[in-house]
């Protein structure tokens, strides 16, 4: 455990173990019978007491002692009121002594610290603070980092109101004694944070209250940069230093001041237009309260609002409502213009946007679209910008930095500045430069357009793939959100990775520009909020296994996943909400390789009646198709409206399946390139 | 006790129960050895920690016991004049007559020999001319101190230039005790401390740990950062000055970890890295600076951590090189000594009641082991044999006459040029003389800090200072003063009396306030030369302690030197440490007894009777 070997339990002789063993299985087989029968007496207890002595793992044994506890304490109240105290007092004590002996054994013994906490949480009488302390004082002397003794300080400091302040001056004493100790940093950490919070006494000034922080943990990384403790803690400050505390409006879609134009098509085909919010947060409370719509034909109640998160959970960083029937209202010649306001967080920001038919003529208006084939071989030309231009995504990421001050700009390029200076003389540390690039990332994130930073930190993450291999997953990872941060950082570094679908013939926004970002080693996604208005993208030949975050881009059309390394159709579950999805291209991934698929509990079960898709069951029945084998892709797919899926290369792919996904997406036109019939 | 000068009583030193056992025991088990020997010498300080010591193994126990000390400080050093007048006829008279093994003078040396002699099986008689032991390793009250050190009858020349402030002692003056050896300190992996444990002298002393290091660097005094934790804390060090202070330290402690493991081969490839031997080999300084140290940290390890004497950084002319080798190892003591003893805070202690406890507990081990104790007794006369002028005894003050075949003298004995041995055991005295200072104030130089090492590196305090003063400041938590006193010893090793005088006396002054400094006091032969320092500025003087009193003296430095009968002791070296008393005396005894091991073992293991289990060591 963090370097300190744990020292190898003594052999027992084998008659004692046995002898040990006996008695165990004795005391416990008496104990069931108490608890079972409820018997309450002392002779009882005194077996659970000399079980826990042996054993303080046993749950059922604390469990059945805080029953006996609180039945004796329900008859001495029953019967006799003047001896009360005295007798629940020596009853606490009588508690509070076992886990005494149960933590000698043990000390991190996790039953034994939360029967003490229950009991005293009681509060019954009065907690004698001093020997808690005293009793905290030995065992912190024994192990500093023993993480249940510092949880136990922090319950027996709220117990006794102890001040804040007092605690923070007890983890400087510890630090003092040994800056390598995670518990007192943490501990520091989550005090200080109330303090500033509460803006206490002697904590109105977050900002040299913080500066003297690095300061201190500054002597720890440079006294030990081997020493991991100070720099999670320089993490924490980091975090403090460059995240907004308050939750902001990142971007939306459609952006301020945007004229949209809409194909007559798209507007034929789609009845409902989404209207995409991304905050630099998880948030909740997005509703007709907090959003306001203000439109000559449209108003807020057209409008439900929509958490975007894996987990269901109410609270996302994306927000997603659809305008229904908007096609209705945007034949005129002004068009449909809507004006959004997003109260969040004591501010209120304005959009306001324009939808209009366009003019320009489309080749394959008749029909549906996609009787041909989509092909991803996109030309690149020359008139991308202007397009560009109208999507333009930073207007708003420009206005929230304001409230940046230079405080924060200036501790972090001193920062900088003492780490560069140390990566100098120690080359190979892997804290120094992965401290460095999280310091150069956070300033590029501050600093409005600073873009001078990314080449950097790509070669740090570089070098600490190589550095330190075990952790190569994260880096590549962080890597991908700085590649895909410097991708999307301003319009001309975008252009870059734009062309111009020509040969598309769908319902679509004009106009049609695919984003392709292939073969760039990306392993995870980032900054979708700057891609909100994407409909064609290109994520081919990268090394994907999850998408997460592609949830977001609702007006997404095309998406080519091909060549990555998604292993299961669970990993594919943000695309379920891609309702305009029609092309999708998951050739030569890796989905069906592994027997066993982690993520798959995630899913909702057949025997759940959450999905109605009984019809295509009994259809796949009849065609010999075990729906149990193909249930994440049944649901995936039933929940889609493709028009031109590709699996080729995937090893689940067999006649069999493409059998099922013929029968699951009764829309599909192609399949592996091929027409279905 | 009395000035009745005679045969002691077989006394079990005080009438404490604890420290009858040891008599009683003694008298169980070496009944015929003890019934002749009435010399056991009175301990002041024997506390009694047997099982603690041997069941647990946790060989000192340092702070309890102190508090059970109930006698009063014996003070056994009498008026040296009245030797003189002691009446032939109240002398002991000494049966037998015949020993392997006669030795004068009870200094550190001089016990361990004779303890080690009687370890060995061989017969000692060990004699004092003075009333109490240790000789030049002893700790005195101030007043005999003060004495000892300027009788011009006592060892000729070895004090000189005593000069002392005109001020009135400190009173009560006998309750401070101040070493002759002093500054020195133990180590807590140090060879004597594996030593005192060995022999089981260990049962007679205790120790006190020291609680700070601290380096004079640019007129104010730092701590010396001496650890992780310590180098976390410092406030004096630059961000970098700490990265690299660590980077070395660590390499350091890589290099050792894996010599003592062995592994010189696989070296690269654990993540470990080994100094190679060619930078082994160079000056430390040169490796310093190769590890690019700056200036002040590599101050810092040389002369506070490595404790460099002299001047390391003017290149061909220094006196004496510290290689890199050398540097390490001390490097690996100091670290090693770090954490050894569960109660020491630091790498160093102290012995409670000064160092004279120390030839004290080797005398005590002796006397255990049979050795024929006999104080007050000079060596009048040194007896050879008429005719081939070879040694064969000594004729005592009592006008008795002894035979032996080996005899150890004190450095202080005035010996027949016929007689006087050719070999000198060659130490690492590079100079002749050391210079000292003894201070007595009644505040700390650090508050919350009793007992303190401090350093002053070469040019801290003269721009020709070529050589370190260290000082040394013991408090009355070692029971060598009232409480609420200090004592503070310095020393730096000198060719030139006036020149070592006068960095001792500017030590001082960088320290103390006083009115009186004993360069401008009564005695005042000595200029000062050369740059002075600077005056110490208003603010400075508010916060430095003020002299009670003081004195600076200069000792000679002897080296131990012998002859196939006859071998002479050391005097106290300028170091730190015993280590280099110690390995002296190892040469001796080898040199006396060719194929006996020097104190073995378990030579312990016989005088502790609960000590069967601990017997096999590990």
């Amino acid at each position: 455990m963090h370097g300190r070997p744990r020292k190898a339990t003594k052999q027992e002789d084998p008659a004692a173990a046995a002898a040990k063993s006996a008695r165990l299985r004795e005391l416990q087989s008496q104990l069931l019978h108490f608890h079972h029968n409820r018997i309450y007496t002392k002779e009882a207890v005194s077996v659970s007491s000399k079980l826990l002595e042996i054993n303080p793992e046993i749950y059922t044994g604390w469990n059945y002692r805080k029953l006996a506890f609180q039945h004796n304490l329900k008859e001495v109240s029953d019967t006799d009121t003047d001896t009360d105290t005295e007798t629940i007092k020596s009853a606490i004590e009588d508690e509070l002594r076992m886990v005494e002996v149960a933590l000698r054994r043990n000390p991190k013994s996790y039953g034994a610290w939360y029967h003490r906490k229950w009991i005293l949480g009681q509060k019954l009488v009065p907690a004698n603070f001093d020997h808690e302390f005293r009793l905290l004082d030995m065992l912190l002397k024994a192990d500093a980092r023993n993480f249940h003794g510092w949880n136990y300080r922090r319950f027996i400091a709220r117990l006794k109101d102890v001040s804040e302040e007092e605690e923070l001056k007890y983890t400087m004493d510890m630090i003092n004694t040994n800056f390598s100790n995670y518990s007192a940093w943490h501990n520091r950490s989550m005090l200080l944070s109330k303090l500033l919070r509460k803006k206490a006494k002697g904590f109105h000034e977050e900002e040299s209250i913080l500066s003297d922080e690095f300061e201190l943990v500054r002597q720890a990384l440079f006294t030990d940069p081997s020493d991991q403790s100070g720099w999670f803690y320089h993490l924490w400050l980091l975090d403090q230093t460059s995240t907004p505390h308050k939750p902001h409006l990142v971007s939306s879609w459609p952006s301020d001041k945007l004229n949209i134009e809409i194909s007559a098509q798209f507007k034929e085909k789609c009845e409902r237009f989404p209207i995409i919010f991304c905050f630099n947060q998880q948030v909740d409370g997005v509703n007709l309260a907090t959003v306001t719509i203000n439109s000559k034909l449209v108003s807020s109640e057209h409008i439900t609002w929509k958490p975007l998160s894996a987990n269901n959970s109410r609270k996302s960083k994306i927000w997603v409502g659809f305008l229904e029937n908007f096609n209705k209202y945007c034949d005129n010649s002004e068009g449909l213009s809507v004006e959004i306001s997003v109260h969040c967080c004591e501010s209120i920001v304005h959009l306001k946007f324009v939808m209009k038919l366009s003019h320009m003529d489309h080749q394959g208006e008749n029909g549906d679209g996609f009787e041909e084939l989509f092909l991803w071989d996109c030309p690149k030309s020359q008139e991308i910008n202007p397009y560009l231009v109208s999507y333009d995504p930073w207007r708003l990421r420009v206005e929230s930095v304001e409230e940046d001050t230079k405080w924060h700009l200036d501790t972090l390029s001193a920062e900088i500045a003492l780490f560069k200076e140390m990566s100098e003389c120690d080359e190979d540390s892997k804290f120094v430069k992965l401290t460095l690039a999280r310091l150069l990332g956070a300033h590029n994130s501050i600093k409005s357009g600073g873009s001078a930073y990314f080449e950097e930190i790509l070669k740090l993450y570089d070098d600490l793939i190589k550095l330190d291999a075990p952790h190569y997953r994260y880096y590549r990872d962080e890597r991908s959100l700085v590649l895909l941060d410097q991708m999307t950082s301003s319009k001309d570094s975008l252009v870059e990775y734009c062309s111009r679908c020509e040969n598309s013939s769908f319902s679509c926004i004009n106009p049609q520009l695919c984003i392709n970002f292939s073969g760039l080693n990306l392993t995870r996604i980032g900054f979708v909020e700057r891609l909100l208005w994407v409909q064609i993208l290109d994520l081919s030949h990268n090394n994907l296994t999850s998408i997460l975050g592609l949830e977001a881009l609702q007006l997404l059309v095309c998406l080519n996943l091909s060549h990555n390394q998604i292993m299961s159709f669970t990993a594919l579950e943000p695309i379920k909400s891609l309702q305009s999805l029609k092309v999708l291209d998951l050739s030569f991934n890796e989905i069906g390789s592994h027997p066993v698929d982690t993520t798959r509990y995630l899913c909702s079960s057949p025997l759940s009646h959450t999905c109605n898709v009984t019809e295509t069951m009994e259809e796949l029945a009849r065609e010999n198709i075990k729906i149990g084998d193909f249930w994440e892709a049944i649901l995936l797919f039933e929940s889609l409206q493709l028009a031109q899926l590709d699996m080729q290369g995937n090893p689940v792919t067999n006649e069999r399946f493409r059998v099922l996904v013929g029968k699951v997406i009764p829309c599909l036109k192609w399949l592996d390139g091929k027409p279905v019939r | 006790m009395h000035h009745r000068p005679s045969v002691k009583q077989p006394q079990p030193c005080d009438q404490g129960s604890k420290e009858q056992i040891i008599g009683t025991e003694n008298r169980n088990r070496d009944s015929d050895v003890n019934s002749q020997n009435l010399f056991l010498p009175p301990f002041r300080s024997v506390s009694f920690h047997f099982s603690a010591f041997s069941k647990k193994k946790i060989p000192f126990q340092w702070e309890r016991g102190f508090n059970r000390q109930k006698s009063p400080l014996l003070s056994p050093p009498v008026l040296l004049a009245a030797m003189a007048e002691i009446p032939t006829s109240d002398y002991p008279t000494i049966d037998p007559t015949s020993f392997d093994l006669i030795v004068s003078g009870t200094g550190l040396s001089a016990s361990l020999l004779a303890a080690a002699a009687s370890v060995a099986g061989k017969s000692v008689l060990h004699l004092d001319s003075n009333p109490f032991y240790g000789s030049h390793f002893s700790s005195l009250p101030l007043p005999s101190f003060l004495s000892y050190i300027s009788s011009p009858s006592s060892p000729p020349n070895l004090y000189s230039d005593v000069e002392a402030s005109s001020q009135s002692l400190p009173e009560p003056s006998r309750s401070f005790l101040v070493d002759l050896v002093g500054p020195r300190l133990l180590y807590c992996s140090d060879e004597t401390v594996d030593l005192l444990l060995r022999s089981g002298a260990s049962h007679h002393v205790e120790f006190k740990s020291v609680d700070s290091s601290l380096v004079y660097w640019d007129g104010k005094l730092c701590s010396v950062p001496d650890s992780r934790q310590a180098i976390f804390k410092d406030k004096s060090l630059g961000l970098t000055e700490k990265s690299q202070m660590m980077k070395f330290f660590k390499l350091v402690q890589s290099h050792i970890s894996l010599t003592r493991s062995g592994t010189t081969t696989e070296s690269g490839e654990e993540g470990g890295v080994m100094i190679p031997e060619e930078d082994l080999e160079m000056p430390f300084v040169e490796f310093l600076k190769k590890q690019r140290l700056p200036p002040k940290i590599r101050a810092l390890v040389l002369y506070a951590i490595a404790m460099a004497d002299y001047e390391q950084d003017n290149g061909d002319s220094c006196k004496m090189v510290v290689s890199t080798r050398e540097g390490i190892e001390t490097i690996s003591l100091y670290t090693s000594s770090i954490g050894r003893f569960v109660n020491a805070v630091g790498a160093f202690i102290y012995p409670m009641y000064g160092h004279g406890e120390l030839p004290q507990a080797f005398c005590r081990c002796a006397a255990v082991k049979g050795a024929l104790y006999v104080l007050r007794m000079p060596v009048i006369d040194i007896l050879t044999d008429k005719e081939s002028n070879k040694y064969i005894g000594v004729r005592l003050a009592s006008g008795q006459e002894i035979f032996s075949s080996k005899l150890v003298l004190d450095p202080s004995y005035q010996i027949p040029a016929s007689l006087s041995p050719r070999e000198t055991v060659v130490s690492s005295n590079l100079s002749s003389y050391v210079a000292k200072g003894v201070c007595i104030t009644d505040r700390s130089l650090e508050p919350n800090s009793a007992n303190i090492l401090l350093v002053f590196p070469p040019k801290s305090l003269h721009q020709e200072q070529s050589t370190a003063v260290r000082a040394l400041q013991i408090s009355g938590n070692v029971a060598v003063c009232p409480s609420g006193f200090f004592i503070v010893h310095l020393s730096t090793p000198c060719e030139d009396a006036a020149l070592g005088k006068e960095y001792i006396n500017s030590a001082m002054k960088a320290l103390f306030n006083s009115r009186e400094l004993p360069a401008e006091s009564v005695q005042a032969q000595t200029k000062e030369e050369g740059e002075s320092v600077e005056a110490p500025t208003q603010e400075e003087g508010e916060t430095k302690p003020t002299l009670l009193w003081c004195c600076a003296f200069v000792q000679e430095l002897r080296e131990a030197s012998y002859d196939g009968a006859v071998s002479i002791c050391p005097m106290p070296d300028a170091n730190l440490d015993f280590r280099n008393i110690l390995s002296t005396t190892r040469k001796l005894f080898q040199n006396m007894y060719p194929g006996e091991e020097f104190i073995p073992q378990n030579s312990a293991a016989d005088n502790i009777d609960d000590d069967a289990d601990e017997g096999s060591p590990e």
